[in-house]
């Protein structure tokens, strides 16, 4: 099994661990805590994901073909989300994030859980991350 | 009315959400359908169903009695006459009705201005920008003060010789203050300038006439009163909408139509065009009965002013909390609460409640204004009915304060 694919498997797992969704949601405000703090001067507009009810920043770095992630969110549990998200993917190269499916996501329940507002801005998230490992590829 | 036997005429109460019993609080947004309103409509599908006015067939007949018939239910709650009332789809194309029959209407000129409330849901805002925009009209605003109050003395100050129209709520979804509409229509028609109110909120805590005050155009939607969607209620002066030009053109709404030129038909059903929501109009009828029975029911009456004040005094404990529509005296705000706590962020907050079963709204509420007036990007709202229980309130601020641990 790829590193990758042990990454996501241990999320899953973590996940399960929970029976209710208010311990997941717990976990995912630690997440969000445990977050590397973001600059200010960094929270631009051009870093700004679309598609989301709150506000969510995501700063990419790319060094040797590696893409490093940092993220930030006004509300916390989004920021748990996207902490997450960091968690998995960041430092693997672009072409092995744009080449994943995300479908961990799906497994962990994550999609159905939040509200159809939270989900498209999770959507978004995604997509943001995707669409940065495919233009670094 | 105990509460239980008013929870009886609301299957949906009965739900359960993960497991827990359904606390809904977003009754601003919708309140729960009431049984004898959905038993009408489908009375009136299954066994009535027929298209108005247009045929002499007795269904036709039975069908226009039941939708006409609603129309003088309306007007008599209002205390108005039957052609005083439109039907339209809800509030917002009550309103939308409105600013484009008055733009073509001629009542309206380039370089006259549009007062509208800072309160005012976007409803009631955007329409007016579309109708300025079309027709060169400034739009002046109205604003609130620090509590959400309705600042009378500066509408005194902004009405001026070019002010043809004023916009405001009855009631704030928002803050939930009940504006004094009598008294903003004796200063607005002092100086030459009509009322339009918007009365989607105010419609299921206050009891509403028309005449009393001494307002010119009323909008409300039925969703909002137990009843169905897509049914919207427009009362108008008589004598103001007979100068409205129409809005949509098509069937029911002519007296002729010739390649020559057509003509309109009279007030409402100028402004009634195509085949109507002939179900859900008639729906409304149970709806209104019901409401006017809370309204005047002093155990249910009773009921909410306790969660008020019990919600008044809670919230205001909470550490960090702000509250958005502070009253001076209860009785000059309904039972809706927005508020947002300092360092969290009223989406988390929205999400855990749920999980715990609690139905709250959160971010702008349509009311992107307001929210940059107090400088947030968004409040959490609760809002209660007369099915909601003292329980209810003391289970939503216990909730709450457990969410915000979470979060803090
Ligand atoms: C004050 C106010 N105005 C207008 C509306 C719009 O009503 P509707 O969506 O039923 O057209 C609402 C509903 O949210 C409201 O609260």
């Amino acid at each position: 099994m790829s590193d990758l694919e042990q990454a996501k498997r241990a999320v899953v797992e973590e996940f399960a661990m929970f029976d209710e969704w208010l311990d997941k949601y717990e976990y995912l405000i630690e997440l969000g805590k445990q977050l590397e703090e973001f600059p200010v001067e960094h929270k631009t507009d051009d870093r700004l994901i679309k598609g989301c009810q709150s506000r969510v920043w995501l700063d990419t770095t790319v060094r040797d073909g590696k893409l490093y992630f940092k993220a930030d969110s006004d509300a916390i549990i989004t920021k748990g989300i996207i902490s997450l998200l960091i968690g998995v993917y960041n430092g693997r190269s672009a072409a092995e994030i744009a080449a994943d499916d995300f479908s961990f996501v799906d497994a962990i329940g994550l999609r159905e859980n939040l509200s159809p507002t939270r989900a498209g801005g999770l959507a978004s998230m995604i997509a943001t991350i995707r669409r940065e490992a495919e233009a670094n590829v | 009315m105990t509460i239980e036997q008013i929870r009886s005429k609301f299957p949906q109460l009965q739900e359960t959400v993960y497991g827990k019993p359904l606390v809904y609080l977003d009754n601003a947004a919708t309140t729960m359908r009431l049984d004898a309103s959905v038993a009408k409509w489908n009375e009136v599908s299954l066994h009535t169903n027929a298209n108005l006015h247009r045929a002499v067939h007795r269904m036709a007949n039975l069908a226009t009695e039941e939708y006409e018939g609603a129309r003088k239910a309306v007007a008599d709650y209002l205390g108005a006459d039957s052609r005083e009332i439109v039907f339209t789809s809800g509030t917002t194309a009550s309103l939308n009705l409105l600013a484009f029959s008055l733009g073509e209407s001629g009542l309206l000129k380039e370089g006259d201005e549009i007062i509208i409330a800072e309160s005012e849901h976007h409803s009631d805002i955007v329409p007016w920008q579309l109708l300025a925009g079309r027709k060169g009209l400034n739009i002046k605003v109205l604003p609130v003060d620090e509590n959400g109050k309705t600042d009378l003395s500066a509408l005194k100050r902004m009405l001026s010789s070019r002010t043809r129209l004023c916009c405001v709520a009855q009631v704030s979804n928002v803050l939930g203050l009940v504006n004094p509409v009598k008294e903003i229509a004796s200063i607005c028609h002092a100086a030459g300038c009509l009322l339009c109110v918007d009365g989607a909120q105010a419609v299921a805590h206050l009891r509403v006439d028309v005449r009393e005050l001494d307002c010119d155009f009323y909008a409300f939607s039925a969703h909002k009163i137990y009843a169905t969607p897509g049914v919207g209620v427009l009362y108008g002066r008589f004598s103001l909408l007979q100068q409205l030009a129409p809005w949509q053109g098509g069937g029911e709404m002519i007296e002729t139509v010739k390649w020559g030129g057509t003509t309109f038909a009279q007030p409402p059903h100028r402004f009634e065009a195509g085949t109507q929501n002939i179900s859900g109009v008639p729906a409304l009828v149970p709806a209104l009965e019901f409401l006017k029975e809370t309204l005047a029911d002093k155990e249910l009456l009773e009921n909410q002013e306790n969660i008020k004040a019990f919600l008044l005094d809670e919230l205001q404990q909470i550490p960090g909390l702000r509250l958005y529509g502070v009253p001076e005296d209860p009785s000059e705000k309904v039972s809706l609460f927005s508020f947002s706590i300092d360092g969290v962020h009223h989406e988390d907050l929205a999400l855990i409640l749920d999980k715990m079963g609690v139905a709250v709204r959160s971010g702008q509420m349509c009311a992107e204004p307001l929210m940059d007036r107090f400088g947030v990007t968004g409040m959490l709202r609760a809002s209660f009915a007369p099915y909601n229980s003292l329980q209810e309130a003391q289970y939503f601020t216990d909730s709450l304060k457990k969410a915000i641990t979470m979060l803090k």
